[in-house]
């Protein structure tokens, strides 16, 4: 009769709570009720009563459980009713209502028995595999799976029945498939190890490892064996494959930076033959523009508010502009009057670099400052076992907008038309009327933009510091170089080239020996093609 | 007296005055420093402390590193920005010298360098054994960094490689170079490098007299390699290096391997630079990675401009100007000296693009108006 209603209760709350996804007051006080009720019951009863709760996903319900196994529960009993009170460090509230009381006695402590904490340790592990929270369920899963403990094997087994959904249902698969492994019968484990292999389950590799190895209780059989063999098989591969992607994203992510720091090394030296030291300062500006613009926010709207997330799509066209102006400013004064002697450009550019970095450590200190990233770039996009980070993605997508942009920019616009004319002969294209002197300060300042854009996604995955540019620099010319001085194209195949094998050698020769042997590839491909990968064509000897 | 001079001149085989007068100016300092550090008592206005000698002895190291360089980037248009790297090889072939012979006085007591005690190194590594010997370390301190850019010369000259494809190649060439040297397991103390050195020869490296030996050993060096330049400069060799940084291209169609010429111009830079860093370690104390990081190869080329490209007393002016403004700078405004370098570089380029030694000619250009007249330091741009 009790159990019946109890089922009742449990089943609505149950419901309500996977249709709110959420603890709703409704629900939370008839959880309270529910548990005032369990307490107050004794023996046999009471321990139904406990394990139909383990079928209870409540939150609330989770923490008053575990809060009653530390002694948190209370009996008080008054002239005519028992009292059941929760203990919140010296406070007292009433468990049923949740109302704060003052007992005027001292109320008394109804500790669990061992027996029954256990029972209660176990309905903890329990409520989690039905939490509201998929992730929680999945979580929970799989610890009680790992543990092989053969007490909660019949649990995961009724509730593999009942998942609805798609990764629930594989997370309790595997968790039962893993637990057997160690519990189940000759047959089970046969089966276990049959599907953990189709599963190719990473976690359940060295399960199966233990379970045939001879030194068991059990002795394995050579089926057992063969189909281990063939599981590790498939979960190897399926290893290999993950990597693979992982480092092929690894490797596009490092290439998109490269690609974003360099697009604008390209343009300045590359289109106009001047070698910016400074372009890692540009960087650096972009960072610092995003820093300010994240403290700005959160001093107008506060960093919980919503509209504090929106600060980095507010920062990434005021980082270009920012550098874009620096630029045109630096063009103006010092550039124009270099473009006849290019190595010589270097050594202004060179000072620049060294007077921005002084005087960003003057402004924002010497130490890195922090960039948050907002809540809707942190975390990862999860396909099957290969995980990447949304600022990642991020930024690969923003790269493949500026790529696809700046080639229109340069072969669709009269702009462009008229910096290439000008950075072929600028002699010859003055002559026939364009302005020289304002395409070169317009395409400077937009190659020093795309250096500030590259700084405010770096923000986001990197450092911010007075020297966050320097980290790149030398990269970025060799990602120039590679490609061939001047080709944009060239740029981006090579930056996505040097990203994919650095990425692609440090999982086997550490970071520091991949990069040194990136840059000695670089060399010798530099011997079979001293151009690059598309040599800029021209009819004067010297060029 | 005109012909004492010249049969001084003659007897160097220099054809210049200011060569001559630069010479004699240095061994002038070559006497008189050490021996105020001798003979004066300390707190007398003509003692030269120990501290001061050492300090010039680091600048006229780098004056030869500067000289190096030039030979290189003004005489030969070739902009290195790895000569850092040579400079810090050599310092490290010595540094391992030295390290050595501190013997078990290291802080661990034993026979080992201390970073390998404490790296857990259980017996010298076999490359580490040489350099037991002085004379193998001072060898070394030349032909590593001469092999190095022999290596390095013959893949990026052969294919051509030149201008700023090349400035950029060396600049990767030392990152690498500097990313290897901070690796612990690298042999070479990783990013602590060496230091605590405490003999030299046998002598004691922390006393006077060994200061004042370091010194003239700077200036000798000094005067060896400027004299070197000063001579090469009027052999065939020396034309056809400046017709290289002119125009290749006509040099190589008139039948000369342009390749080899450069090859060996760098070769020989690379070991000088090697040399001066040898120099540069028991003065300085201390040998670390970050002597090669690619922003001191930047700072060597700055010192050059400053002073004048392609001129023989330019680097050494700009070599001990720029680090006196440093050192200066460096107390006097903690804050913003960083800047004040960076300006001083920006306007050196802009308005004056011979360097100090160019700039009284530049001076005499502009008074003198009415005349095209350019300096005739001036060199063709690259």
């Amino acid at each position: 009769m009790l159990s019946k209603t109890l089922g009742a209760y449990i089943l609505r709350i149950l419901l309500s709570s996977l249709l709110t996804l959420g603890t709703s007051l409704g629900d939370e006080k008839e959880a309270r009720r529910l548990l005032v009720e369990i307490v107050l019951r004794e023996g046999a009863e009471r321990a139904a009563a406990l394990e139909a709760l383990g079928d209870e996903g409540d939150p609330v319900i989770a923490s008053m459980v575990e809060a009653w196994r530390g002694g948190q529960i209370l009996r008080y009993r008054t002239d005519n009713a028992t009292i059941i009170l929760f203990k919140d460090g010296e406070a007292f509230s009433n468990l049923l209502t949740g109302e704060a009381v003052v007992p005027a006695t001292e109320p008394k402590i109804d500790r669990p028995s061992r027996k029954l904490r256990k029972t209660l340790k176990r309905i903890v592990d329990l409520i989690d595999l039905s939490s509201p929270d998929f992730d929680k369920r999945i979580e929970a899963a799989l610890k009680l799976g790992l543990s092989q403990n053969p007490q909660y094997l019949p649990d995961l087994k009724a509730r593999a029945k009942r998942q609805e959904d798609s990764n629930t249902q594989r997370a309790f698969d595997e968790a039962v498939a893993i637990s057997e492994l160690a519990n189940g019968s000759i047959e089970d484990r046969l089966a276990a190890i049959r599907t953990l292999g189709s599963m190719k389950s990473f976690r359940a590799r060295d399960y199966i490892e233990r379970c045939i190895s001879t030194d068991g209780d059990t002795k394995p059989t050579d089926e057992m064996v063969t189909a281990a063999k063939r599981a590790f098989a498939e979960i190897d591969s399926h290893q290999k494959m993950v990597d693979f992607i992982g480092t092929l994203f690894r490797g596009l992510s490092l290439g998109s930076v490269l690609l974003l720091v360099s697009y604008g090394l390209a343009i300045t030296f590359g289109q106009m033959g001047v070698i910016n030291m400074a372009h890692g300062e540009f960087i650096a500006i972009g960072g610092y523009t995003t820093y300010i613009v994240q403290n700005k926010f959160a001093s107008a709207f506060g960093e919980g508010s919503s509209v504090y997330g929106y600060y980095f799509i507010t920062a990434i066209p005021l980082a270009f502009m920012v550098s874009a102006i620096v630029g045109a400013i630096m063009e103006k004064g010092l550039i124009q009057f270099l473009y006849k002697r290019p190595l010589e450009s270097l050594l202004a550019t060179w000072g620049i670099s060294m007077v921005l970095q002084q005087v960003f450590r003057l402004y924002f200190g010497a130490a890195n400052v922090s960039v948050s990233s907002p809540q809707w770039l942190a975390g990862s996009l999860q396909v099957g076992d290969v995980s990447m980070s949304y600022s990642r993605v991020a930024l690969i997508v923003c790269v493949a907008f500026v790529v696809i942009g700046t080639y229109l920019l340069l072969s669709k616009t009269s702009w462009g038309l008229h910096v290439r004319a000008t950075m072929q002969n600028r002699q010859m294209a003055s002559s026939l009327g364009v302005p020289s002197g304002r395409v070169n300060m317009i395409t400077f300042a937009f190659g020093s933009g795309l250096a500030g854009l590259a700084g405010a996604f770096l923000s986001q995955i990197g450092n911010v510091g007075p020297s966050m540019g320097q980290t790149y620099i030398v990269d970025s010319f060799m990602v120039v170089v590679v490609g061939g001085v001047g080709n944009l194209l060239g740029a981006t195949l090579s930056s996505l080239g040097i990203g994919m094998v650095d990425q692609g050698l440090q999982p086997i020769l550490g970071p520091v020996m991949g990069k040194i042997s990136v840059l000695f590839m670089i060399i010798l491909f530099l011997q079979i093609k001293p151009g690059g990968l598309f040599p800029a064509r021209s009819r004067s000897l010297d060029d | 007296m005109e012909s004492v001079l010249s049969r001084i001149r003659g007897w160097l085989l220099l054809k210049d005055n200011s060569d001559l007068g630069f010479l004699a100016l240095l061994f002038g300092v070559m006497i008189a420093l050490p021996l105020g550090n001798a003979l004066f008592p300390d707190g007398s206005a003509l003692h030269v402390s120990s501290f001061t000698l050492g300090v010039w002895g680091k600048y006229l190291c780098y004056a030869i590193l500067a000289i190096s360089l030039n030979m290189l980037w003004g005489y030969t248009g070739l902009l290195c920005l790895g000569q850092c790297l040579f400079f810090a090889l050599g310092g490290y072939a010595f540094g391992m010298y030295l390290m050595l012979m501190i013997g078990e006085l290291g802080s661990y007591g034993s026979k080992l360098p201390d970073f390998m005690v404490f790296l857990g190194y259980e017996k010298l590594p076999a490359h580490w054994k040489p350099f037991y010997s002085p004379t193998f370390a001072i060898l070394a301190a030349a032909w590593v960094p001469g092999l190095v850019a022999l290596i390095f010369g013959i893949l990026a000259f052969r294919s051509r490689i030149k201008g700023v494809y090349f400035a950029i190649l060396t600049q990767a060439l030392t990152y690498a170079a500097a990313l290897l040297f901070f690796r612990n397991d690298f042999t070479f103390g990783g990013n602590n490098g060496f230091t605590d050195f405490r003999f030299i020869l046998g002598a004691d490296i922390r006393i006077d007299s060994t200061s004042r030996w370091l010194f003239i050993a700077s200036c000798l060096l000094l005067f060896a390699v400027y004299w070197l330049v000063a001579q090469m400069l009027e052999t065939k060799f020396g034309k056809i290096q400046q017709a290289i940084r002119d125009s290749e291209n006509r040099v190589r169609f008139s039948g000369y391997s342009t390749t080899h010429f450069k090859v060996f111009i760098f070769v020989v830079s690379a070991m000088i630079a090697g040399l001066a860093g040898a120099l540069y370690v028991p003065q300085a104390g201390i040998i670390n990675p970050s002597e090669m990081w690619p922003a001191k190869g930047l700072d060597i080329v700055v010192w050059v401009a400053v002073g004048g490209r392609g001129t023989k007393l330019g680097p050494v002016i700009g070599a001990i100007l720029v680090n006196l403004l440093k050192s200066w700078a460096t107390r006097a405004y903690p804050e913003s000296w960083l800047i004040i370098l960076g300006m001083v570089f920006v306007l050196v380029v802009l308005f004056m693009p011979n360097g100090i030694v160019g700039l009284w000619a530049q001076i005499k250009a502009r008074w003198s108006k009415g005349r095209l007249s350019k300096p005739e330091t001036t060199v063709a741009s690259t």
